[in-house]
């Protein structure tokens, strides 16, 4: 089958692990189609077996055909860097970054023009939304800070990955588990927890990848050439192992049975209240923040050929960032059950925080300095630090919308609707995008198709988030000060469905901002696209001429 | 030797930094939440609070299913205006049974800690079927769908001793009889009712989507929005005795 190799070749201990643990796991998911109470599970068991048979033939197939020895650790003295992982990651962020857009646009019509819900359950804002946010957070954003990660931490280390299956089963475990709970979401499988809703066999299964991942990471660290190891996996390296421990204590539940795929969450009321916002928080916090803070500290500098602005800002930045951050839930339950001290304490907080903040704002912006005449002619450079000042103004916004008095106005409002988009679309949008810019041309070591396009695409997404978060201001504090206005006789001066009423032309406003916002985003895949395949173009033709001669 | 040397053994030791990371992030956490576990004013018993009935539990789980709490909060703060909309300020006993917690973080339509008993159980039938039918400005989605929709029978035992385990106290008596009562609740004339009554006090029976039969999703998700906020009887509950 494969040509004749002077070392006996032998199964790696993953491939001899994970073969038979696929082809069990596939059984086990036989059993649960075929037994299960309700049509999600059903499907999503069926799902499974077919992902665990083609996981075990996949590895097995390549065993056969790959040569005996594994990929070398360097050649010629260089690192060996492992690409491939990256490569589909970095696609699938772009994959799921346009469903996550189309989908929002979707909602934000539904509420402009309610019968786009269509009457039916699995096209309902409710069952949408879902699958909107986890599209965007979990599926675009972090295939992008995978896909990063894996880069910088390669690249800062001198080193290649740890692992030969374990990256690509992070990658591809990844994903399955975004498509498991986004045909969940559509299906009505939820635990109702905010940016926590995939259900139990969900979270069982993203807990495994996700320790492969911090298992992938910290093993590359450990191995590195390089004696210190960079900002930017400091960064990454909290935010894997903090999004651990916020799973981990904020979905223990348990299934009311096996064979379905309803649980009921250990925690109840009040308790569960804390533990869903301590872990809704810091999934801004690490997962939004902390992450793509680390693309921050290794693409702005890399692309600007400027160092870091200052070494001992960002010790400081990342110390205080995740020691405060972390204190921050509470804000999200002013005026609730919580008790008072609790909300008071989440305040506090919320308002240092703004210190570290804006300290990493200007350990990135001030990286520029000497190279600022470079935001004219290099837009992908732009679209990077443009994306630092939106973390700036959604970071100072955020701790003035968590005081106690501007919350009372604030909550329950599209303001907050506002304020999030202005951090997803404005910051992690951004630095997504800019990252992407760099890193596909950099795994495919071509230029990039056209800088003409990201301009359109900057220009086109800027004006789409302006229209978006001012349309959400206005209607946010509109509906707050319409909830609360008295007639001079006392009353309250608006029914609930007038402010409703009143919402209409923002949502317009805003749903034409999120069509912009994805129609920049289409401009981008264009223009990947077009780089990656020029290369196989190339490639073809390279293969072409060197065939006679061999 | 200055602190910034001495801060190399994190930038050296892969290790030793991410025993820092778990330390640092525990502190805030451990702080804010394990006190919650312990403190009168949120494990405080009010009287009248009960478990969920089978049906109104069936009727919960459709409320989480559609994802009613991503535009209806359950959460009544003490201001004025919402205290005047809506009522009395959320209890957190009134909550205690709910896994998970439904406070929601967003208004987009009203909240409805205290919806119960507000409008005409048709009122509900109609508006969830075709919301503007009733409300000409709703931007809700319409459940037609639900009216269809027999409520699944063949975990109800499952399901309220599951909830057991988390925490919710049902007995014996009431996970044992939960099918029986999850029909009887919808029919006046069901020979259990009297059973249902005692294990249940206060629990609204009556047809709730207006058609004989098994109970329809429509008839759960109504006895449960016709319950929210029902349980206390604030003339009795002592507001001091538990000052937040």
């Amino acid at each position: 089958m494969t040509s004749p190799s002077p070392v006996a070749k032998s199964m790696t201990i993953g491939e001899a692990v994970l073969v038979p643990l696929f082809a069990a796991t596939a059984f086990l998911c036989l059993f649960g189609a075929a037994m299960g109470h309700d049509t999600a599970y059903v499907f999503h068991a069926s799902l499974a077996t077919v992902a665990s048979l083609a996981a075990a033939f996949v590895i097995l197939n390549h065993y056969y055909d790959r040569p005996a020895q594994l990929p070398p650790q360097e050649i010629n003295g260089r690192p060996n860097y492992n690409l491939g992982p990256i490569k589909f990651s970095a696609w699938m962020a772009v994959f799921w970054g346009i469903a996550g857009f189309a989908v929002g646009l979707l909602i934000a019509s539904q509420l402009a023009w309610p019968a786009l819900n269509f009457d039916l359950p699995w096209t309902s804002f409710g069952r949408l939304r879902p699958l909107h946010t986890s599209a965007v957070v979990f599926a675009f954003g972090g295939n992008v800070l995978i896909a990063t990660s894996f880069y910088v931490v390669q690249k800062t280390c001198r080193t290649r990955l740890a692992g030969e299956l374990a990256p690509w089963f992070v990658v591809v475990g990844y994903n399955f588990f975004i498509l498991i709970a986004g045909t969940g979401y559509l299906l009505g499988v939820t635990q109702s927890k905010e940016y926590a809703e995939p259900e139990w066999y969900a979270d069982l299964w993203l807990t495994i990848v996700w320790v492969t991942y911090l298992l992938v990471f910290l093993m590359t660290l450990v191995k590195r050439q390089e004696p210190h190891i960079f900002v930017a996996n400091w960064f990454y390296l909290a935010f894997i192992v903090t999004i651990a421990v916020l799973h981990l204590g904020n979905n223990p539940a348990l299934p009311v049975s096996l064979l379905g795929s309803k649980s009921y969450i250990a925690w109840g009321g009040v308790q569960d209240a804390m533990f869903q916002w301590w872990y809704g928080h810091n999934a801004v916090g690490f997962f939004l923040t902390a992450g793509f803070l680390a693309i921050m500290y290794y693409f702005i500098p890399k692309r600007a050929e400027r160092p870091v602005y200052s070494y001992r800002l960002s010790i400081i930045h990342f110390w205080a960032l995740i020691f405060l951050y972390i204190w921050a839930g509470p804000h999200h339950l002013h005026y609730t059950a919580l008790p008072d001290w609790a909300q008071t304490l989440g305040m506090t907080f919320s308002i240092m925080l703004w210190m570290p903040s804006w300290g990493g704002m200007i350990n990135g912006l001030m990286t520029l300095s000497g190279a600022w005449d470079r935001l004219r002619t290099d837009p992908v450079l732009r679209m990077l630090v443009v994306s630092v000042a939106f973390y700036g103004m959604a970071t100072f916004e955020g701790p003035m919308m968590s005081i106690k008095v501007v919350n009372s106005l604030s909550h329950y409002t599209d303001w907050t609707v506002g304020h999030v988009h202005s951090g997803a679309l404005g910051w992690v949008g951004f630095v997504s995008f800019g990252a992407l810019y760099c890193l596909i041309p950099w795994l495919w070591n071509r230029p990039l198709y056209s800088l003409k396009l990201v301009n359109w695409h900057f220009w086109i997404s800027t004006i789409g988030i302006v229209l978006y978060i001012s349309a959400m201001w206005v209607s946010g504090i509109l509906q707050g000060l319409m909830w609360r206005a008295y007639t001079s006789l006392g009353f309250l001066e608006y029914s609930f469905i007038e402010s409703v009423e009143a919402m209409h032309p923002f949502y317009i406003i805003r749903a034409a901002g999120g069509a912009l916002f994805l129609i920049g985003a289409l401009i981008m895949t264009f223009n990947l696209w077009m780089t990656v395949k020029a290369q196989s173009a190339d490639q073809a033709q390279g293969a072409g001429l060197l065939q006679p001669a061999e | 030797m200055s602190l910034w040397n001495r801060h190399k053994i994190f930038e050296k030791n892969s290790i030793i930094l991410i025993a820092g990371i778990l330390v640092v992030i525990a502190i805030g956490g451990l702080v804010e939440i394990a006190p919650l576990f312990y403190l009168k004013s949120t494990i405080e018993k009010v009287d009248g609070v009960r478990p969920y009935t089978p049906l109104e539990l069936a009727g919960r789980n459709i409320y989480v299913r559609e994802g009613c709490y991503l535009c209806h909060s359950q959460m009544i703060r003490p201001l004025r205006d919402e205290v005047e909309r809506y009522g009395h300020y959320s209890l957190a006993a009134e909550s205690m049974y709910d896994h998970p917690f439904q406070w929601g973080s967003k208004r987009t339509g009203p909240d409805l800690a205290r919806v119960g008993a507000k409008y005409s159980d048709e009122w509900h039938v109609t508006h969830l079927i075709d919301p503007r039918a009733i409300v000409p400005q709703s931007v809700m989605p319409g459940y037609p769908s639900l009216a269809n929709t027999e409520v699944d029978q063949i975990d109800m035992e499952a399901h309220l001793r599951t909830s057991r385990v988390v925490g919710v106290p049902y007995t014996d008596d009431q996970i044992k009889n939960a099918v029986a009562d999850l029909k009887a609740q919808v029919d006046p004339d069901s020979p259990n009712l009297e059973a249902f009554q005692k294990r249940y006090p206060k629990a609204g029976v009556r047809n709730f989507d207006g058609k004989a039969g098994n109970p329809t999703e429509l008839d759960a998700l109504v006895a449960y929005l016709q319950m929210l906020g029902t349980l206390v009887d604030f003339k009795l509950y002592d507001e001091k005795a538990n000052l937040r």
